[in-house]
């Protein structure tokens, strides 16, 4: 991306997450707190899934829901969504800091800030944005696990299909932000099957006595 | 006596580090630019370029760089909060000099008599044991133009062969094989030819924590079906994705590369083409490797003999591939063989000089490339010439209007230098961008080197561990407050533009050395004015050299994002991709295969050290740390170094994750939590190393070399571990988190 080529409307720009990529470095949490709209704060989450087993990690950014979980469940209708579908954070005037955002989001993405008694959450780096700019965290991630761009880049230079349906129980959610699997076509994934046998199981063999 | 003045307790408090938490001005002060500047990153070797932005002499915050074709704007988080090292509380203001009585155990003095004193000492002391008693140590996260001057400063002005740097440390194995094998000494492509390759073959380089945009490049190859093999003793975050993952037994993997090159042999995966049309040597090495069957191999790396069998044939019979390299086979005593080795793997199958094919390191300083360039390593003149070749002497001293003869002989290497220190024969030292104390193996003996110093000065922006140990601290530059050049770790040529001012009574690094010549009687050859006319020195000086600047001038290297050498006129377009048409550098253009018998590591466990340990980076820190471990939001993503090790060993030494643990060397001892992951051999321990004190690492190391690079051997050194009793936890009783690594 040049900064002189900046995305318009017409690009319909998009944010992906593709958790394989993830090297787990906090670049992006580091670059979330450098936010012109929350300074000294990063609201991206990134989950070690289970350090002792594996050196995977998952980047959170807001998904931006169609229909929002955490504005549905507000007592105060602190949360709006901008005409671009971008969740805010709750409005300073009307947040109670209740919390139910918090433990409503299907994703886990609000943060209630109790020095400020409000709660703040990704809003897709607005500020750039609407300016074409990348966000901040899909700027900075070394590997690409957080991106941004159009549907014509993504197919051009990436792998893997983009997803932005998901069953929550007997809730549907679709989202904004899409995330990455392997191959959508493929249809649900069969967890009783297990997987193909990978090196990933024993990397040092010690189960089959290789080392 | 370079003996600290106060205990380390009392030089921490005073001189840090602290953590600088927020901007000038706090995170919620309205952020005001007056300038942004186009620059790079002050860390690793990939040399991110970075938009600083700048209000009224302090950098205050940073913007992605966009253009820069490098990174398109891409930062690791050590990029993201490098601007928090400028507006520092930690920040040497002005000139020092040790002084017990004095609060802090230095008292502040002016420029001229800090510098007299400096002078007077070098004259002192080489007056009394020869000029090659006073040694001068230098480092690569120094620009070009700095690295050439240190280079000319120490020969010409302090007359001493004893200069060494830091690459030292780094570098230089894969320099060396790199030297023997292709004739040059340049990483072989640029990075743009990753995603070309059909195979990414990395061999010893945790490239998500120590060169995270490199991740880009790979991924960009795997989306187009590259086959990715990782090499190493961990399952490093991108091994994760890896198709083969060869988990090498520290200090093995000369025998690993032998073994693919007999299976390439014995398949008959070859370009014979290639190898008889482009080298020498290639039976030697096949000789060499005859008896180095994959099942040999696996005995020795503890590599399944599958996965070697595997590895060679995806390599043998891929169009394209590309071998990335870096400390983890190149510290070791075997580190030259183990760069020939792999070198050996890409001159068998001709993946030299094609698109998506080479062999490289991956550099690991932000100058290691330019800085190990232009002369200030004990060899070396500018232009990758030999200190000890009259034709290229005689060039040096024409350039520099000297006569050959005023230009020392061949020094002795870094480690031999502290070693020297500690022996008597050398009784001073002036050092610039180099922390021996926490990045020398055997810190213990390098403390005790310290000590026996009869004068000791540094420049520098903070006061290092080492610098405790200082007569005289003189306030240098931080990367933001000068401008330059730099050579990133794919030969391109980048331009450091200065963001701000030196603060207080700080100095531009290389005005200080300049006052210094002009003081020791060699202000004559030194008359320059900006750093500018030493760039336009260097490029003479370089001229006809192996790495030849001739070409490049600071409009062009701004204006085309940077140049790759060699360059040798203006007009050339700069050499992205080296050995193009199978065109080596030796005097025969041929490239020359190795012999690599297999031989074992300085130091193998045995029941007293029954324990393998490999030192490196986390992603956070840098180096020695003098910069990263000033950095607040740096310092809480990985505060302390934790001891990384497999359930299997925990289960063995009876202790869980978070439990104190005492490892233990010939060197030395250090206790400190385990962290207990499924990601490392169950015969290895991982220690990272940016700590000082009784957190360093580099106390168990050992002072074992290579022989032809003079490298210390920090990934192998055989220790034990032992539980130390309790855990880790916080002041308010929580259990330390270590999967956050935080408390």
């Amino acid at each position: 991306m040049r900064a002189d080529v900046r995305y318009g409307i017409d690009d319909s720009p998009v944010f992906v997450i593709d958790q394989s990529r993830c090297i787990g470095c906090e670049a992006c949490v580091q670059a979330c707190m450098e936010c012109g709209t929350h300074r000294g704060q990063s609201l991206i989450h990134l989950e070690r899934i289970d350090r002792a087993a594996t050196t995977q990690t998952a980047p959170m950014v807001c998904m931006h829901c169609e229909d929002p979980t955490c504005a549905q469940v507000c007592p105060a209708d602190a949360i709006k969504q901008t005409e671009g579908g971008i969740v805010q954070s709750a409005l300073k005037p009307r947040c109670i800091g209740c919390s139910n955002c918090v433990l409503a989001c299907p994703f886990g993405v609000p943060k209630y800030m109790a020095e400020i008694d409000q709660m703040m959450k990704c809003d897709m780096c607005t500020d750039r944005t609407s300016e074409g700019l990348k966000p901040m965290c899909a700027s900075v991630c070394p590997s690409e696990a957080l991106w941004y761009g159009t549907i014509d880049e993504v197919r051009e230079n990436r792998t893997g299909s983009l997803l932005r349906d998901f069953m929550f129980g007997r809730q549907e959610v679709r989202t904004k932000v899409y995330t990455v699997v392997d191959d959508l076509a493929a249809g649900p994934i069969d967890v009783m099957r297990g997987q193909a046998a990978s090196w990933l199981d024993d990397p040092f063999e010690l189960e089959s006595g290789g080392t | 006596m370079a003996h600290p003045p106060l205990t380390d307790a009392e030089l921490i408090d005073r001189y840090g580090p602290h953590l600088n938490v927020a901007p000038p001005g706090g995170w919620n002060a309205g952020i005001e630019v007056d300038r942004v500047v186009d620059t790079h990153c002050c860390f690793c070797g990939q040399q991110c370029g970075i938009k600083l932005k700048v209000h009224d002499n302090e950098v205050v915050g940073f913007e992605p760089w966009y253009d820069f074709p490098f990174n398109e704007g891409k930062l690791c988080p050590k990029g993201v909060k490098r601007y928090l090292q400028g507006s520092h509380p930690d920040r040497v203001m002005y000139p020092m000099e040790r002084d017990e009585t004095a609060p802090g155990g230095f008292r502040r003095v002016s420029w001229d008599h800090a510098l007299d004193r400096v002078v007077s000492e070098i004259r002192r002391i080489q007056d009394a044991y020869g000029p090659d008693s006073f040694a001068m140590l230098s480092g690569v996260s120094l620009t070009n133009e700095k690295s050439y001057l240190i280079g000319k400063f120490a020969r010409l002005a302090l007359g001493t062969a004893n200069l060494d740097y830091n690459g030292r440390y780094c570098m230089v194995s894969a320099g060396a094989g790199n030297k023997k094998a292709l004739g040059i000494d340049r990483a072989s492509n640029p990075w743009s030819d990753i995603p070309l390759a059909d195979v990414v073959w990395t061999a010893g380089t945790n490239i998500a924590e120590t060169f995270p945009i490199t991740t880009s490049y790979i991924w960009k190859a795997r989306d187009r079906g590259a086959r990715l093999i990782v090499q190493d003793p961990r399952v490093v975050p991108h091994a994760r994705t890896a198709d083969l993952f060869l988990p090498v037994r520290p200090g093995t993997d000369s025998a690993l590369f032998g073994a693919v090159l007999h299976e390439l042999i014995r398949h008959d995966w070859l370009d014979h083409d290639f190898i008889d049309a482009h080298t020498n040597d290639f039976d030697q090495a096949a000789a060499a490797v005859a008896e180095m069957t994959p099942a040999w191999a696996a005995d020795i790396t503890g590599v399944p003999k599958a996965r070697i069998e595997q590895a060679a044939e995806w390599w043998g019979t891929a169009a394209t591939g590309m071998l990335l390299h870096a400390r983890g086979i190149e510290q070791q005593s075997k580190g030259v063989d183990n760069v020939l080795g792999a070198i050996n793997l890409g001159l068998a199958t001709g993946k030299f000089g094609k698109p998506g094919c080479g062999v490289t390191t991956i550099t690991g300083q932000g100058n290691g490339q330019g800085g190990r360039e232009h002369g200030h390593k004990c060899d070396q003149l500018p232009g990758n010439r030999d200190i000890t070749n009259p034709e290229h002497r005689a060039h040096v001293a024409s350039v520099w209007g000297c006569d050959v003869d005023e230009i020392p002989g061949k020094g002795i290497p870094a480690l031999e230098i502290i070693e020297a220190i500690h022996s008597g024969e050398i009784k001073g030292l002036l050092s610039i961008c180099f922390n021996p104390l926490v990045s020398s193996p055997d810190a213990n003996f390098t403390r005790e080197a310290l000590d026996r110093l009869e004068f000791y000065s540094v420049i520098d922006f903070f006061v290092s561990e080492s610098g405790h140990h200082a007569d005289i601290i003189l306030p240098g530059s931080l990367h933001e407050e000068d401008e330059g050049t730099s050579t990133s770790g794919e030969g391109r040529i980048i331009k450091i533009n200065a963001a701000v001012e030196p603060p207080g009574e700080a100095r531009r690094d290389w005005e200080i050395l300049v006052d210094l010549a002009d003081r020791l009687g060699s202000g004559h050859y030194f008359p320059y004015t900006d750093t500018h006319q030493i760039f336009e020195e260097l490029r003479l000086a370089s001229a006809g050299g192996t790495a030849d600047y001739r070409g490049a001038t600071w409009e062009r290297i701004e204006a085309e994002y940077g140049l790759f050498w060699p360059i040798p006129e203006e007009g050339h377009p700069g050499t992205p991709r080296l050995y193009e048409g199978g065109r080596f550098y030796h005097p025969d253009g041929r490239a020359k295969f190795h012999a690599v018998p297999y031989r074992l590591p300085g130091e193998v466990v045995d029941d007293d050290y029954p324990v393998w340990l490999t030192t490196g980076r986390v992603v956070s820190q840098y180096l020695s740390g003098t910069q990263t471990r000033r950095i607040a939001a740096l310092v809480a993503q990985y505060p302390e170094p934790l001891c990384e090790m497999h359930p299997q060993l925990a289960e063995h030494i009876g202790v869980a994750d978070g439990d104190l643990v005492t490892v233990t060397s010939r060197r030395g001892t250090i206790t400190l939590p385990a962290h207990v992951v499924a990601t490392i051999r169950p015969d290895t321990v991982f220690i990272p190393y940016h700590w000082p004190g009784d957190k360093a690492a580099n106390q168990l190391t050992q002072r074992v070399v290579d022989p032809t690079s003079k490298m210390p051997e920090f990934k192998v050194s055989a220790v034990r571990v032992e539980p130390a009793g309790g855990r880790v936890t916080t002041t308010d009783g929580r259990d330390f988190d270590l999967q956050d690594g935080t408390t």
